[in-house]
């Protein structure tokens, strides 16, 4: 197939993606609204409480199941289409599709889905994080249509190295990561809040929260995809090092991108340590990877298309 | 202890002497410092201060932000040029944040190393008395006796690698000192990063220069157009290497995306021949611990000048710098002060070259990045150009005050075409004879950097360890059921690193009991069931 066709119909599979995505979430919606109040208000869970608290199963009647099920493959359906722009982006231009910051995006956008799959599947109980994690990630991908996009193109010089492949795809990876993580405790906020007002005798709601997982599960999620993420993005900024070494004649220059990867570095390295430190555990750690998450989507969005620096090449012009 | 006053008043204490007072403060104050808590909040301190050096021009990026920061902010800029907030990664304040934080991480990952030194040659400690209040703990029940059943055990955890000590009736295994040695293997590598990145600043030096397609350098900072170097760098310790320029090549795709830049050129130690090797973007010479990049490149119209006496002046040439990367129009100027006859007599050229130019209205614009139809806009300029003034001058611009002064004179303008020249009013002519590329070339001198890349490396390689590895305890121990008179072992772990231990521990009781069995001399009927 010639180029220029690729990229158009990666350019169609994008918006097929949205509108699979769209679709997903308004099947998640449905899976909240049909499926059955929790029949157990959980345990709140204190220090050292047991674990028990948060296996305890969501009940779905079989309408919110049979939605549930719908929007899984709803979403993973998206996630096939998600993976092919990437793909017919790359074979339009004959290099790794992360050249640019619609492509950067985009393929971060499609790790924290994956992220997400693989979590629901081998936890159906997270299945409900659905909404949350694809609410926000139809969105992103909206706004970097209509903001974010770049023309299939050639990549600039500087670009043309195998560090491309090893520096951005772990990046991206290190990203999508954070952001499940970074949505987790999030939610780990808002439902630690409602499980307190519980425990002090306040009559459960109807609402989406009372359907959230429970928060130490939520914590929990939060902290191992964090756990999982925290060295890939270490390597990613240590693989970065390493290029700009070769590129720009020096391996660290507090360039704005690397002030910034710097910051989200210590953050999550904040945060890690929070979460085993009494006194830091719960809500105040769950606060430090809220503000990892906000300085992760600062670097990409402000450091980009604001400031002036070494990685603004990102094809915003 | 009580705090109510005591019935009757018991004698003053004796004051603790001076230093001893001291040496109590500052025992506090160091608990404080190496305190966890301390040193999250101190990664906060780092993370935030490094963020106005994000968003402010910084020197040691670009010193002209930072001049046109400060003449756009006459009164804010001073202020904050006080603050070091444009040299925030070398500040005092910003250093503070971070040295605390590195002696907060040695306080406390040196008494934990020791602490772990001697846990690794230390047998695992005692099984707690009663076994089931650990978080994941069971009982199974054998037929087996005491001492067999726990030979059973202790085989079983050896194949998974557990270290196993027995004491009488009871059995105490661990596993996992690799996940605390990573936990200081990290730590320990950062303090070894911050190093190998202080003895870079300290030794190490880099300098820049423009260098014209034919020309060269030598590794000289008087050489350099800019350089920096580390406090404890002697200019007798640069390395002695000279480059050679050959030829610059830029390519296009068919879009005007840059898709390489490559310099051919010759290095060597000076007044020998150099080695040719070619070097480009990505791609930089390394010899002896020095490298050489291509951080730029442009172009240098050349011109040519008859006198009206008939003197002529070829190859006068001289870097244009790019103004636009896109179609790499650039501006410049040429100072020939040697060209008139006498000191008010000088000649200079200000003006703009585009290598694809296009003239609309008489404005010359540049399309094309690559030089496909060189044009330049010149101003000519006669008089003094005040080089000997002792006040130094920008060589890509001419002194706009003595052009203010009245003592350098515009006398024409012209756009010219390779091989067009122009008549001056007194009778000199100005040619433009074509171009070259020049380079912009930088040596950089780090001792340090590879310390870092493996600090990097260790770092990496400690966080994984600490980050997937589990520490992990078992304790065992048999007692005989007073009711059957067979055996019943009692087992407990304790998880450090997982959050989902019971249903490894579940797991593991599993196998244990399957094992039991297994050396029973039963029917597999009868197998014991897990509890």
């Amino acid at each position: 197939m010639p180029a220029d066709s690729l990229a158009a119909l990666s350019d169609s599979l994008f918006s097929i993606t949205v509108a699979l995505y769209s679709l997903a979430v308004v099947a998640f919606c449905a899976q909240l609204a049909f499926g059955r109040r929790p029949a157990r208000i959980p345990e709140l869970v204190g220090a050292g409480a047991p674990v028990a608290a948060t296996q305890e199963p969501v009940a779905d009647d079989r309408r919110g199941r049979r939605w549930g099920l719908v929007a899984m493959g709803l979403t993973i359906v998206g996630v096939l289409t998600h993976a092919g722009v990437l793909v017919t982006r790359g074979l339009a231009t004959d290099r790794l599709p992360w050249g640019n910051m619609y492509e950067f995006a985009t393929a971060t956008v499609l790790v924290a889905v994956v992220a997400y799959v693989v979590f629901a599947v081998r936890a159906p109980a997270l299945r409900h994080l659905g909404l949350f994690v694809l609410a926000p990630v139809v969105l992103a991908l909206v706004l970097i249509g209509l903001f974010l996009y770049a023309t299939a193109g050639p990549l600039v010089a500087a670009l043309r190295s195998y560090w491309l492949a090893i520096h951005v795809t772990t990046a991206i990876i290190g990203f999508g990561i954070f952001f499940v993580s970074g949505i987790a405790s999030i939610m780990y906020l808002v439902r630690s809040r409602y499980e307190a007002r519980i425990a002090d005798g306040e009559a459960p709601q109807t609402g989406v929260v009372a359907k959230l997982p429970a928060a130490a599960a939520l914590d929990r999620v939060a902290h191992r995809t964090a756990v999982f993420g925290f060295p890939i993005w270490t390597f990613a900024v240590i693989a970065g090092a390493i290029w700009a070494e070769a590129a720009w004649g020096r391996f660290w220059g507090w360039d704005p991108k690397e002030t910034w990867a710097f910051i989200a570095w210590v953050v999550y390295a904040g945060y890690l340590h929070a979460r085993t430190t009494a006194g830091w555990r719960g809500r105040p750690a769950a606060w430090v990877n809220t503000v990892g998450l906000v300085v992760m989507i600062f670097n990409l969005l402000f450091v980009n298309m604001v400031s002036t620096g070494l990685h603004s090449y990102a094809g915003l012009n | 202890m009580s705090v109510e006053a005591p019935p009757r008043p018991a004698p003053p204490p004796a004051q603790p002497s001076a230093p001893r007072r001291v040496g109590a403060l500052l025992l506090h104050w160091w608990r404080r410092l190496t305190a966890m808590r301390t040193a999250i909040i101190l990664l906060f301190l780092l993370a935030l201060a490094a963020v106005p050096g994000s968003l402010l021009p910084q020197r040691a990026l670009s010193q002209n932000k930072v001049n046109t920061y400060l003449t756009d902010h006459p009164t804010l800029g001073p202020v904050l040029d006080r603050l070091y907030l444009f040299d925030v990664f070398t500040s005092p304040w910003f250093a503070a944040v971070y040295l605390l934080l590195f002696v907060s991480l040695i306080g406390c990952v040196l008494p934990r190393a020791l602490e772990h030194f001697r846990a690794m040659r230390a047998a695992p400690p005692p099984a707690p008395r009663h076994l089931l209040r650990l978080p994941d703990s069971g009982q199974l029940d054998t037929s087996l006796a005491g001492p067999q059943a726990l030979d059973v055990v202790e085989e079983e955890l050896r194949v998974r690698r557990f270290r196993v000590v027995r004491r009488e009736g009871e059995l105490s295994a661990e596993k996992g000192y690799l996940k605390e040695t990573g936990n200081l293997l990290f730590h320990l590598s950062l303090v070894a990063m911050l190093l190998g990145l202080a003895g870079g600043k300290l030794w190490g030096y880099e300098g820049s220069i423009l260098v014209t397609e034919g020309q060269g350098f030598c590794n000289a900072f008087q050489q350099y157009d800019t350089y920096s170097s580390g406090p404890l760098v002697k200019s007798s310790d640069l390395t002695p290497l000279c480059i050679d320029l050959d030829q610059f090549t830029a390519k296009y795709e068919q879009n005007l995306t840059a898709a390489s830049f490559t310099a051919d050129i010759r290095y060597g130690a000076p007044g020998k021949d150099g080695v040719p090797t070619t070097i480009g973007v990505n791609e930089p010479l390394r010899v002896d611990g020095d490298r050489v990049y291509v951080t730029g490149h442009g172009y240098s119209p050349t011109f040519s000048v008859t006198t009206a006496d008939g003197k002529k002046y070829d190859g006068l040439s001289v870097p244009f710098l790019p103004t636009n990367t896109q179609t790499m129009a650039s501006e410049g100027a040429l100072k020939l002060p040697d060209v008139g006859t006498a000191g008010d007599d000088q000649l200079a050229l200000q003006g703009f070259f585009a290598p694809t130019g296009v003239v609309q209205n008489k404005i010359l614009t540049s399309i094309d990045p690559r030089p496909l139809d060189p044009q330049v806009a010149i101003f000519i300029y006669q008089g003094y150009l005040g080089l000997d003034s002792g006040i130094p001058q920008s060589v890509y611009s001419l002194d706009q005050s003595q052009i203010d002064r009245g003592r350098l004179t515009k006398v024409a303008a012209a756009n010219l075409k390779v091989g067009q020249s122009t008549k001056l009013p007194d009778g000199t002519t100005v040619g433009f004879t074509g171009y070259k590329e020049f380079a912009s070339l930088q040596l950089s001198h780090d001792p340090g950097q590879v310390w870092v890349l493996w600090s990097a490396i260790s770092l990496l390689t400690g966080l994984l360890g600490m980050l997937l590895l589990r520490r992990e305890r078992v304790f065992a121990r048999v007692a005989t059921d007073p009711g059957s008179g067979g055996t019943v072992l009692t087992l407990a772990s304790l998880t450090r690193g997982s959050g989902e231990s019971a249903p490894r521990f579940a797991a593991l009781k599993d196998h244990l009991a399957d094992a039991l069995a297994d050396r029973t001399p039963h029917s597999p009927e009868d197998r014991p069931r897990a509890c």
